[in-house]
């Protein structure tokens, strides 16, 4: 170990530490006057998305390979960090108003944060299962939070234990592999299995194992169950921050695994991702037009969306298309935070201390009450469904098109049929908001707003200039794709 | 070898009795038992291998520390008295299908792998598995591992009493 291996996760360094340090603080910090808690949170993110910006394009190893950083690392980390600093500016006055402000959210915030920046540079399997634990332990206390409400506890038990479950099946896939090669490294599996050809049985079950486990995390039909309910039970802001940074963690962890452990088995994962991601785009955009509750319905929507991100991963196998393919995935990563952000903003704002406002129902007369919350959510829906001139669009067009270039046109057909499918319950929602009268209850909260038109920005100005992410995109190799 | 043989049967034997008393046992006290005991049946194991420092681990990890606690926490709770609650109708043919599988992948890697070796196995070292070897490991290639997992510990402490700790009773 020398200074700079350090320096190669400094970002993560800062972020750990200052977590810890926050938990010491937090207890001079008297209990109404938690915001302070939050704001140095923030400083402590911002401070390291000034030291990830600053490390941008470099690539190299660290701590005997069990870190990398590369481009793909460098670009996730600051989707991550963007995405911190934006759920802390949503739970700031929600948790107040529900009255589960507590300084330990923040810590919890920052130690997820952690787990999701060592996913993004493992290079090794101990480490990808150690982040997907560091990722997913505080996001089951996140989600019990609200406790002792029953529907945040019983969502906290229902993610902990098929969290854990998941977890058991990631385990034992990289104790298959360990097995099988005799390496947890990413680059030792490659190396040892094209220099052997041995025990692939073994080596396939293992990889199975773990796209099993990662498709839980992800939430891919028929991993899936747990989703609506977790969604539905938990704090909305914690349930935004999750549906965004969980999820992109987990597709992390999968596309370096996959792409830089088990490129030679690609015959055999490619087929089978292809399959999850078709069935998973159709079940999460059927089931999700018959949910009534606006949380349910955009947990089936996630749902649905991790399925036309894992679409790239079989493109992917096909490494004349990786490139692109990556590029594609990366892209549509930012535009379905940037957009998914803003849509649970808006719910956060609707929702009322009681917990109601939740239906979809109650967003009648929106666009009389608050034109511009209305203008905003009109503007996410249609950024989801993946209508132009919108990020959800230029996302989506950039994942077909690497689908149909590895000549998987049914695969991309599917996912046009059921973005038409989806078109109808996030129209719904437009319809709705503009066309019956009602007069909802709405809050505004300075952070809240400011993510909410934020957000809103976002997902137009990347919808009609994507030029400048989708190079930075295409500039973030996974290193071992490197030719 | 003969004796290696006579002692690993030995300790194999008891390992296999105790862990099926540790399930069939219908008071909670006499399983945890039964599973210290196991503990350290297999703690022999690993010092027949000449692994002493997992032997070691296993005896004050597993049989010390761990089941002390576990022991605790049924005394506390009073929950030494396993109700006969009505089991899962689909539990048995589901267990008995992965128990299978189970000895079906052992079978495969020991007639599969070692019988591919020609039923001889390479033995490890010198200093394998030592603790000095075990620390250089740990400290060195394993850094990262490590120092995460020490995070993860404290996270789960933390969030284990942020989902407990009683706030409507005055607390700060």
């Amino acid at each position: 170990m020398d200074t700079r291996d350090l320096i190669s996760i400094l970002p993560l360094l800062v972020l750990a530490g200052w977590a810890c340090l926050l938990l010491l603080i937090d207890l001079f910090v008297p209990r109404d006057r938690k915001s302070i808690t939050a704001i140095l949170a923030a400083i402590g993110i911002s401070v390291a998305l000034v030291i990830n910006l600053m490390q941008l394009g470099e690539v190299r190893q660290a701590f005997n390979g069990m870190i990398v950083l590369d481009g793909f690392a460098s670009l996730l980390i600051t989707l991550f960090l963007a995405v911190g600093l934006i759920a802390i500016a949503q739970a700031y006055d929600y948790i107040k108003r529900r009255g589960i402000e507590r300084g330990e959210y923040y810590s919890l915030l920052l130690f997820t944060l952690c787990g999701m920046l060592l996913m993004a540079t493992a290079g090794d399997l101990i480490v990808v299962f150690l982040a997907l634990e560091l990722l997913s332990i505080p996001l089951y206390v996140l989600a019990g939070f609200a406790r002792p409400q029953l529907e945040s506890e019983e969502a906290a038990i229902k993610y902990f234990l098929l969290g854990a479950f998941a977890s058991g099946f990631v385990v034992y896939g990289i104790a298959l592999i360990f097995g099988a090669t005799g390496t947890t490294a990413l680059d030792g599996i490659v190396a040892s299995f094209a220099a052997t050809q041995e025990n692939p049985v073994l080596l396939l079950v293992g990889s199975g194992m773990i796209l099993v486990g990662l498709g839980f995390k992800v939430a891919v039909v028929p991993f899936h169950m747990w989703t609506p309910d977790v969604y539905h039970g938990a704090p909305t802001a914690v349930t935004a921050f999750m549906s965004v940074g969980a999820k992109a963690g987990g597709f992390a962890a999968l596309l370096r695994v996959f792409l830089a452990a088990f490129p030679e088995l690609s015959a055999a994962w490619a087929p089978m991702a292809m399959w999850i991601a078709a069935l998973t785009m159709a079940w999460g955009n059927i089931a999700a037009i018959a949910q009534k509750n606006i949380k349910r319905m955009l947990a089936y929507s996630s749902i649905a969306h991790a399925g036309y991100i894992l679409m790239a991963l079989p493109a992917a196998a096909n490494p004349t298309v990786a490139p692109e393919a990556l590029r594609a995935v990366l892209f549509y990563l930012f535009g379905y935070a940037i957009t998914n952000l803003g849509a649970w903003g808006v719910v956060v704002a609707m929702e009322k201390a009681e917990g109601g406002g939740l239906a979809i129902e109650d967003y009648s007369g929106l666009s009389n009450r608050r034109p511009g919350f209305a203008l905003a959510m009109a503007l996410f829906m249609l950024s989801l469904t993946g209508m132009p001139p919108t990020v959800g669009f230029i996302g989506k067009f950039y994942i077909f098109r690497a689908v149909i270039d590895a000549d998987l046109i049914w695969l991309a057909l599917v996912g046009v049929i059921t973005s038409l499918i989806s078109a109808y319950y996030y129209l719904r929602v437009i319809v709705v908001m503009y066309m019956r009268s009602g007069e909802p209850e709405t809050r505004s909260e300075s952070w809240l707003n400011a993510t909410v038109w934020l957000t809103g920005l976002g997902t137009i100005v990347f919808g009609i200039v994507p030029g400048p992410l989708l190079a930075l995109a295409s500039q973030s190799w996974l290193s071992s794709l490197v030719p | 070898m003969t004796l290696d043989l006579i002692l690993f049967f030995g300790i194999a034997f008891i390992a296999v009795v105790s862990a099926i008393s540790m399930l069939i046992s219908r008071n909670a006290i006499y399983s945890a038992l039964f599973l210290v005991l196991n503990f350290v049946a297999i703690a022999s194991l690993y010092l027949l291998l000449n692994a002493a420092f997992i032997a070691m681990v296993q005896v004050t990890v597993y049989a010390g520390a761990i089941m002390v606690l576990f022991l605790f926490v049924i005394m506390l709770l009073g929950a030494e008295r396993v109700e006969t609650s009505p089991s899962l109708p689909w539990q048995l043919p589901v267990a008995i299908l992965l128990g299978l599988v189970l000895v079906a992948e052992f079978a495969y890697v020991l007639f599969g792998k070692v019988a591919q070796a020609g039923g001889e196995l390479t033995g490890v070292g010198e200093g394998f598995g030592s603790p000095a070897s075990v620390g250089r490991m740990l400290f060195d290639q394993y850094l990262i591992p490590f120092e995460v997992t020490s995070i993860l510990l404290l996270v789960a402490m933390v969030g284990a009493i942020v989902l407990t700790r009683d706030d409507r009773k005055g607390s700060r």
